[in-house]
């Protein structure tokens, strides 16, 4: 039994099977991307009056690194671009050179991918510290403040690992259940309470200086600390620069770093960034494979390939667009 | 063109693949090959039969469980009641009653298993897959591993809730609606509870019916056999290419909902909980800043538009039944065609009217209550057509067609009664009681299932070879017809009167604190229950009939045993994988039945001249 349109295309409809497929798809996967934004649109309009990080729930606005995403947005395009080129030559019948494309496509997808992961990583080591008295800032902490509070919780829990597993072990013997032991900290996603953990009285910061972009004309920027010292309001400090601050626990409420359950501008920031690149991953591997296991069908059915390409390339373009809509809705509006 | 002489080829074929089945040029595949892991939609299709059957079963049992408490609150459920403590534990049935807890577990996952497992899988994974094909003229269907790939997805989908029943706390128990914040704080002591589940197997349906749709729209566009023109499809045709379009475009907006609602459970975000939400007393330590009203949005888009894909399909089905055995033409073939098209078209923009209470203001509340009656418009169309068709036919009593003449009835009372909860002045007393459960469950129990059962004792004999016992089929359905009604009738009493739904003890509470209502209100609950157990009792007619008649029924004698019209009956029986033995071709419409000049009073789509 033969599946008619597999590879030529039908004649009343113009189209192949697959390719009727992936627009049908497409309007799926528009429909999914539309109910996010939509979200986005709806959840940013119903934020509460005020501004980040005073009001915990407050929208934020410019904490996303824009010349990062810049490039990245480039760098998807240009990946869209030798998508196409591809699939050109494959239809002039070059296969080398439709190789060199696809390679190149897909170093550009996993790019695009390594700079999301530094760009994530950035916001998990980026903190808000609110205060008990309603004030907040936003910062990292100290660099050498951090490494001796990692070394001295890290050697801490190391210890008491060791004892642990002596404990587990005895306990194996009794046929009782073990204690689980305790992991290591890194500059990631810490907390009042780990902090806490430590006996740790005060953590040193590098204060974000506010800076215009971040509050709008005309805006006040919040109360920095304590608000009693001038300089703290960035005169010594450029905007986007940092000043030292040294916060004493017993004032602060909360520390969180820049995650999902901080604020829900980052759980939809990165809620759809992260579809976006499941989305980025899954093309990359199915063009790679195009790229490095392409040869056979190439000489058996090469039109066959072609179409495949061409519709593996549709989504190429579709994830392309997605980002160009994600790019200025997160980063710059 | 001899081949299209329908019956000519067909005594032969039909008693030859009794003894020799999978007939064809490739070497016999296979156990898991033929069963499992098939690629020909024949096979995926009953395998969807199959599986949505049992889960019809269970949904239903969930709810005779369910139905035993309402009626007799705070008694041991009979039968199975310690069982159930055994497996789910004292919280759930003490002692062999049902608790608070397991109530809200069965009603919930009754909603979502009749719905997203049951029905929608066998309208549209079953039917759609088995006859779409074959009534288009085509060997299989455009992507046949893509729809191996759904059923198995589906099949995943389905162990997932029911593996939910069993994990620590028990499996979803905020309605099949997943309201938020709801679905986000009730069982708070398990990080991964069965709300997790519920969203997880939702994901996993919700990709199978995409790949489904998508599958079938290509299709039925690409696949359609020579001279299969659009105006020549049959109805049942149609009704499967919208409901496809419907699940394509309106189940991703809930897929993103529920990313974002399995976000909130896990990752503590506040997608759907709103700033200061307190629970037990506490305020909730999230960031809050989200929206419920969001979640109630996502949620309705889509599932507004799958109340027509619990619909149009049956719709499709009833269609062809009728046709075949009222011996006419369908009357106003395009006025159907057309209003199934506007419903899928409007069927987009009246979700909200199941959110007249959430205050949206007036101007959108007016907004949603027009759009919803011009939606009714279509749907009165479809109803009226059928009944017109009905008109000076010489109608065939048998078994399909009387599950498809009840259909029409049972529908009109589903819809009718939709009316007044479409306005918003009417739909604020009347949500949330039993007249919505009355109204909904009158168009897919007594209307759904009516047009699934009409379908299975209809294309029985093509994918068996045998017919299904006639007198059984008629037993079964007086029952089901009576007792579907003495079910849901006395519901629209009870809403009536201000009986709330999803209330563990029947509304008893209520009633004996002295509110004013009637004692004989509540009593209805006992006589609903018995009906409900009256209904069982008739399919177990059913189940015997399905099963025998696999080895004892009369073997048909003909590849068309109904004389019908279209191209599903022109092919071998049961049709062999690719389906015809030689390319059909269509020549005319789907129903030209009775034509004056005939030499039969039924002319085939592939019958030339
Ligand atoms: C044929 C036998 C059936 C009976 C006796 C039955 C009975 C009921 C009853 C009494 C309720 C209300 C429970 C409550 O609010 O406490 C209910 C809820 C529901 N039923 Fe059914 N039902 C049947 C079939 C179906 C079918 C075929 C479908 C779907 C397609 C369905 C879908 C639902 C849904 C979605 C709910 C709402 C669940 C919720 O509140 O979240 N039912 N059913
Ligand atoms: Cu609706």
């Amino acid at each position: 039994m033969e599946i008619p349109y597999t590879v030529k295309p039908r004649p009343d409809t113009g189209l192949y099977n697959a390719k009727v497929g992936i627009w049908l798809f497409l309007a799926s996967e528009v429909m999914l991307f539309g109910a996010l934004f939509s979200s986005y649109i709806l959840l940013r309009v119903g934020a509460p009056d005020g501004f980040w990080p005073d009001v915990s729930t407050g929208w934020p606005h410019g904490l996303l690194n824009i010349p990062i995403g810049t490039f990245n947005t480039a760098v998807l395009i240009a990946s869209s671009v030798t998508v196409v080129m591809a699939w050109a030559a494959l239809k002039a019948g070059n296969f080398a050179k439709f190789k060199g494309f696809m390679i190149f496509t897909v170093i550009c997808a996993f790019s695009f991918l390594g700079i999301k992961s530094y760009e994530y990583n950035e916001k998990f080591t980026h903190y808000v510290v609110r205060m008990k008295d309603g004030t907040a800032v936003t910062g990292h902490f100290d660099h050498e403040f951090l490494h001796g509070f990692l070394d001295k919780a890290n050697t801490r829990r190391d210890q008491k690992n060791a004892g642990l597993r002596e404990a587990n072990a005895k306990a194996k013997q009794e046929g009782k259940a073990p204690k689980e032991l305790l992991s290591h900290l890194s500059n990631r996603f810490l907390t009042l309470e780990k902090f806490g953990e430590e006996n740790v009285e005060s953590v040193k910061m590098l204060v974000d200086v506010p800076s215009a972009f971040r509050y709008p004309v005309g805006m006040k920027p919040p109360a920095v600390g304590d608000g009693s010292k001038g300089s703290e309001h960035g005169e010594h400090a450029e905007p986007g620069g940092h000043f030292e601050k040294e916060v004493k626990l017993a004032d602060v409420q909360s520390i969180a770093a820049f995650i999902p359950s901080t604020a829900t501008f980052f759980a939809i920031y990165f809620t759809m960034t992260a579809l976006h690149g499941l989305h980025v991953l899954g093309g990359a591997l199915v063009l790679g494979y195009f790229a490095f296991f392409g040869r056979k069908m190439w000489h058996q059915e090469p039109e066959r390939l072609t179409n495949r390409v061409e519709v593996a390339g549709l989504f190429w373009h579709f994830v392309d667009l997605v980002w160009i809509f994600l790019f200025p809705v997160v980063y710059l509006l | 063109m001899n081949t299209s002489t329908a019956h000519a080829p067909a005594h032969s074929t039909a008693s030859a693949h009794g003894a020799d089945h999978g007939h064809h040029e490739h070497h016999e595949p296979g156990f898991w090959q033929k069963y499992i892991f098939s690629t020909d939609h024949k096979v995926i299709g009953i395998q969807y039969a199959v599986t949505s059957l049992l889960f019809l079963l269970f949904g239903f049992l969930l709810m005779m469980a369910m139905r035993w408490q309402l009626a007799y609150p705070g008694k041991p459920i009979p039968v199975i009641g310690h069982a159930l403590q055994a497996a789910l534990g004292d919280d759930m049935a003490n002692n062999g009653v049902m608790q608070a807890d397991l109530y809200n577990v069965f009603g919930a996952m009754h909603g979502t298993i009749m719905v997203f497992l049951a029905i929608v899988p066998i309208l549209f994974g079953a039917f759609g897959n088995y006859v779409t094909p074959l009534q288009i003229g085509a060997p299989d269907m455009a992507f046949p591993r893509l729809n191996m790939a759904s059923y198995h997805l589906y099949f995943l989908g389905g162990i997932v809730m029911l593996a939910s029943f069993f994990i620590p706390g028990g499996a979803a128990k905020s309605g099949w609606t997943s309201y938020s914040p709801l679905a986000t704080i009730n069982d708070p002591v398990h990080v991964i509870n069965g709300q997790t589940l519920w969203l997880i197997g939702m994901v996993l349906l919700i990709t199978s019916s995409l790949l489904g749709a998508v599958n079938f729209i290509t299709t039925i566009i690409q696949m359609r056999a020579k001279g299969m023109t659009w105006m020549r499809l049959p109805f049942f045709v149609w009704a499967q290419f919208v409901t496809a379009f419907l699940l394509l475009l309106a189940f991703p907006p809930l897929e993103a909902a529920g990313i974002m609602q399995l976000v909130d459970n896990l990752l503590k975000t506040s997608f759907f909980l709103p700033s200061g939400l307190v629970v037990n007393g506490q305020q909730l330590a999230v960031s809050g800043g989200g929206s419920p009203l969001l979640w109630q949005h996502l949620f309705w888009f889509l599932a507004h538009p799958e109340v027509y894909v619990l619909i149009l399909p049956a719709m499709g089905i009833v269609s062809e039944v009728i046709a075949n055995n009222t011996r006419k033409p369908l009357w106003g073939y395009k006025s159907l065609v057309y209003a199934t098209l506007s419903i899928g078209f409007l069927a987009f923009i009246v979700w909200a009217h199941h959110m007249y209470l959430t205050g949206m203001g007036t101007r959108i509340s007016t907004f949603f209550q027009t759009t919803t009656m011009m939606i009714s418009i279509p749907s009165v169309i479809i109803l009226t057509a059928l009944f017109i068709s009905l008109w000076g036919g010489s109608i065939r009593f048998n078994t399909p067609m009387l599950f498809a003449l009840a259909f029409l009835p049972m529908f009109g009372i589903g819809g009718l009664t939709g009316l007044p909860l479409g306005f918003n002045a009417s739909d604020i007393i009347l949500h949330d009681s039993y007249y919505v459960i009355a109204h909904f469950h009158y168009v897919v129990a007594p209307g759904t299932i009516f047009g699934v059962f009409a379908g299975l004792y209809f294309w029985y004999p093509k994918a068996t070879g045998r017919m299904m016992n006639e007198t059984l089929g008629k037993i079964h359905f007086a029952g089901s017809l009576l007792f579907m009604n003495m079910i849901f009738a006395p519901m629209f009493i009870q809403g009536l009167h201000g009986m709330s739904r999803r209330m563990y003890d029947g509304g008893s509470t209520y009633f004996g604190s002295g509110v004013g209502l009637d004692q004989h209100i509540l009593n209805l609950n006992i006589s609903i229950t018995h009906a409900a157990a009256g209904l069982g009792f008739f399919q177990l007619f059913f189940i015997f009939n399905f099963f025998s008649s696999l080895v004892w029924g009369k073997r048909v004698t003909s590849d068309n045993p109904w004389q019908a019209t279209t191209l599903d009956w022109q092919t071998p029986t049961p049709p062999p994988h690719g389906n015809f033995t030689t390319e059909p071709v269509a020549f005319r419409g789907p129903y030209e039945y009775s034509v004056p000049g005939a030499k039969t009073d039924f002319t085939p789509q592939n019958q030339a001249g």
